[in-house]
């Protein structure tokens, strides 16, 4: 008797402690790589408040002493107001063009046969090995040739083609039954008739998706705006942030200027997340298939 | 004049030939039946009726026109697909109207008016606002039929449109349906791998197999006159016995004998051929009786139950006789259990015989076949 309530109790203590302890492990793990992952952006929120100074003491963690000041001087004097309107147009341009661009080419890839399409195909995927950066030096003496350098058009232009959008758009096409197409065959619908009514509606969660996630990469490019663009008044938010480096107060950089000029480039990719981030997780989820 | 008309309709995918030379036509307001196994060949018949898939070879006339190269909009034709195939993210009722909006052909009290009536005759017009998620299979179906209506074309067709669909409710919609062709008349082709949905809807049904044509009848002249083996097997739930019998001569009768029976022939067309050759000998499992429910004088046979089944309605026996399986219905509640011996009956009025290539060479029946059309394969 005595032997039975001894092990049943020994059995049942360490099964709720265990289940405690694993909890806590497993909590406190979670919290710790959520903080080390916000860790930069709430350094950097901080900062932007901070006089150069104040930025130096490496103790000094709290609210600084500038308050918004830094950011009026980053859209004030600095104009970085000029610099995200123009990101701003550069990213919806390509947003537009480039998911506009990949639809197309997706119907012409799935909807109609052609001689050579699946080499068609695979050469589209293959430009996936030559991003921009790649051929920045071709590109630029294109852009000087076609005339569009220092211009919205050369920062544009070179994004609007994707492999991946027609990747997904192809694949997720691919998925919609063909019967579909039947039906709109038989009742004569014609194909843009078909891509407008049919297909862009039943694509929205992919569109919007790829609209995501070309927004936030296209207001991240640095490196071709910076050797494209020359004029100063026409450059992109990213370049921007690297002219607040520039300035400097009594030979210390103002890294609470610059902070708060990343935290307001942070700003539209985070309110273009937040609104679509649902899309953006059912892309993602295709993807993986 | 025939309404439709398939002469020698071939279709090869590459290699692979779906659809081997069809000659069939079908009478203006028919509703034919396509049925066969998977892979036979159907929905590519079909298909090409519609314009969905090239002909390879042959000829197909509609109303007396060629339409051999004429696109599916201009054939005239409405589908309805076995996955129903609605937009989601139209309602019904935009869905049934996306075909005649987009042809732009049509005024807009024209379509009002047509979706009302279809609506009507369907008796869905509570559903015209919902979407296809927020309808049940079935509805799905009415609006899908719904959509084919609203075009009022010359000729249904319709690929496996009840498959998705539960047991009860495919026969509710199946009865829907023949009513529906009662009112509208219209010439239609049914695609069904079910042969109890052949036998119910059709006026006559064109059994396919292979990617050709097997026969084409009425369905009780199917059932009755199977043209050849796979017609005798593929028709009829459970399927046709088929044992190997010699046809013999024994003092002025014909008799097939098999190694566990020996079954007197009724003289009719065709048996003086079999005399002397080897056969196929069929008989439906319903056409086999107890020997209890038999006249004392009928010439019985001793057979051996191997498995029952009892389906409710009937208790089916496989059986054992002379090494060859046979089939059994007998009346449900029959105390009958494996490894009894049975003393069974054959329906005399029903048997067939099958020569060596399959086909049907004798029924025992008194009866002539209505139609005389002849197997169409060669
Ligand atoms: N697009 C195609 N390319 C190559 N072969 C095809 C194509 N479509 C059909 N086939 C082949 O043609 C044959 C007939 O196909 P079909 O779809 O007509 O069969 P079915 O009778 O409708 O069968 P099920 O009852 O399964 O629908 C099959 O062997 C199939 O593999
Ligand atoms: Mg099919």
């Amino acid at each position: 008797m005595a032997t039975n309530t001894e092990s049943t109790a020994a059995t049942a203590r360490p099964e709720l402690s265990d289940y405690l302890s694993d909890d806590l492990v497993i909590h406190g793990l979670l919290v710790f790589s959520i903080v080390l992952m916000g860790l930069p952006l709430i350094l950097a929120v901080v900062m932007s408040t901070q006089t150069p100074s104040e930025v130096y003491e490496v103790t000094n963690v709290g609210i600084g002493s500038q308050g918004l000041a830094n950011y009026q001087t980053a859209l004030g004097e600095y104009n970085l107001g000029q610099y995200m309107w123009n990101s701003f147009v550069m990213a919806s341009i390509i947003v537009v063009g480039k998911v506009a661009l990949s639809l197309l080419a997706a119907l012409a890839l799935v909807y109609y046969r052609f001689p050579y399409e699946r080499a068609v195909f695979m050469f589209i995927l293959l430009t996936l090995l030559l991003p921009v950066p790649v051929r920045i030096v071709p590109l630029f003496q294109l852009m000087a040739d076609l005339g569009w350098a220092n211009s919205m058009l050369s920062i544009t232009g070179p994004y609007i083609a994707s492999a991946t959008a027609v990747f997904l758009f192809r694949q997720h096409f691919m998925s919609i039954p063909a019967s579909l197409v039947d039906n709109a065959r038989l009742d004569g619908v014609g194909p843009f008739t078909f891509l407008v009514k049919v297909l862009i509606p039943m694509s929205k969660g992919m569109i919007a998706g790829v609209s995501v996630i070309t927004f936030i990469y296209a207001w991240n490019q640095y490196l071709w705006p910076l050797v494209v663009i020359s004029a100063q008044e026409k450059q992109v938010v990213q370049v921007g942030i690297r002219y607040l480096q520039g300035a400097s107060q009594s030979g210390l950089t103002q890294w609470g200027l610059i902070m708060a000029g990343a935290v307001l480039a942070l700003i539209p990719p985070l309110l273009v997340l937040v609104v679509l981030h649902r899309p953006l997780l059912k892309t993602f989820a295709i993807q993986q298939k | 004049m025939s309404h439709i008309q398939l002469d020698d309709l071939r279709k090869r995918f590459g290699d692979v030939e779906a659809v081997r030379g069809i000659d069939l036509e079908i009478e203006k307001g028919e509703f034919l039946v396509l049925v066969g196994p998977s892979g036979c060949g159907k929905s590519t018949t079909l298909r090409m009726l519609a314009g969905l898939e090239d002909i390879s070879e042959g000829e197909l006339r509609i109303a007396d026109e060629r339409v051999n190269g004429v696109a599916p909009k201009n054939r005239n034709v409405a589908m309805v697909f076995q996955n129903y195939a609605l937009y989601p993210h139209m309602t019904a009722a935009e869905n049934m109207k996306f075909g005649m909006k987009s042809a732009g052909d049509y005024g807009d009290d024209e379509i009002e008016r047509r979706l009302d009536r279809a609506a009507d005759i369907l008796d869905i017009p509570e559903l015209m606002e919902r979407k296809p998620g927020e309808l049940s299979g079935g509805e799905r179906q009415r609006v899908a039929i719904g959509r084919a209506l609203v075009r009022e074309p010359e000729v249904f067709l319709l690929d496996e449109p009840l498959s998705n669909l539960d047991a009860k409710l495919r026969v509710q919609m199946r009865a829907e349906l023949l009513k529906l062709h009662q009112e509208l008349q219209t010439t239609t082709v049914y695609v069904t791998h079910d042969q109890t949905e052949a036998m119910t809807l059709g006026d006559r049904v064109a059994v396919l197999d292979a990617g050709q044509l097997q026969q084409v009848a009425e369905p009780q002249e199917l059932y009755d006159f199977p043209a050849n083996r796979f017609v005798a097997e593929f028709i009829g739930n459970p399927a046709m016995n088929l044992v190997p019998v010699d046809v013999v001569e024994d003092g002025g009768e014909v008799r097939a004998e098999h190694e566990g029976f020996s079954v007197g022939l009724p003289d009719q067309a065709g048996l003086d051929d079999a005399v002397g050759q080897s056969a196929h000998f069929g008989i439906r499992p319903e056409d086999v009786s107890l020997a209890g429910n038999l006249p004392a004088d009928a010439p019985t046979h001793e057979i051996t139950v191997s498995v029952t089944e009892p389906l409710g309605e009937s208790l089916l026996m496989h059986c054992d006789v002379g090494g060859d399986e046979i089939q059994v219905k007998a009346e449900p509640r029959a105390e009958i259990r494996p490894g009894d011996d049975i003393e069974v009956g054959f329906d005399e009025e029903r048997l067939h015989l099958f020569d060596q290539s399959g086909d049907a060479v004798y029924h025992s029946t008194s009866a002539t076949p209505k139609t005389s059309e002849a197997p169409l394969t060669e």
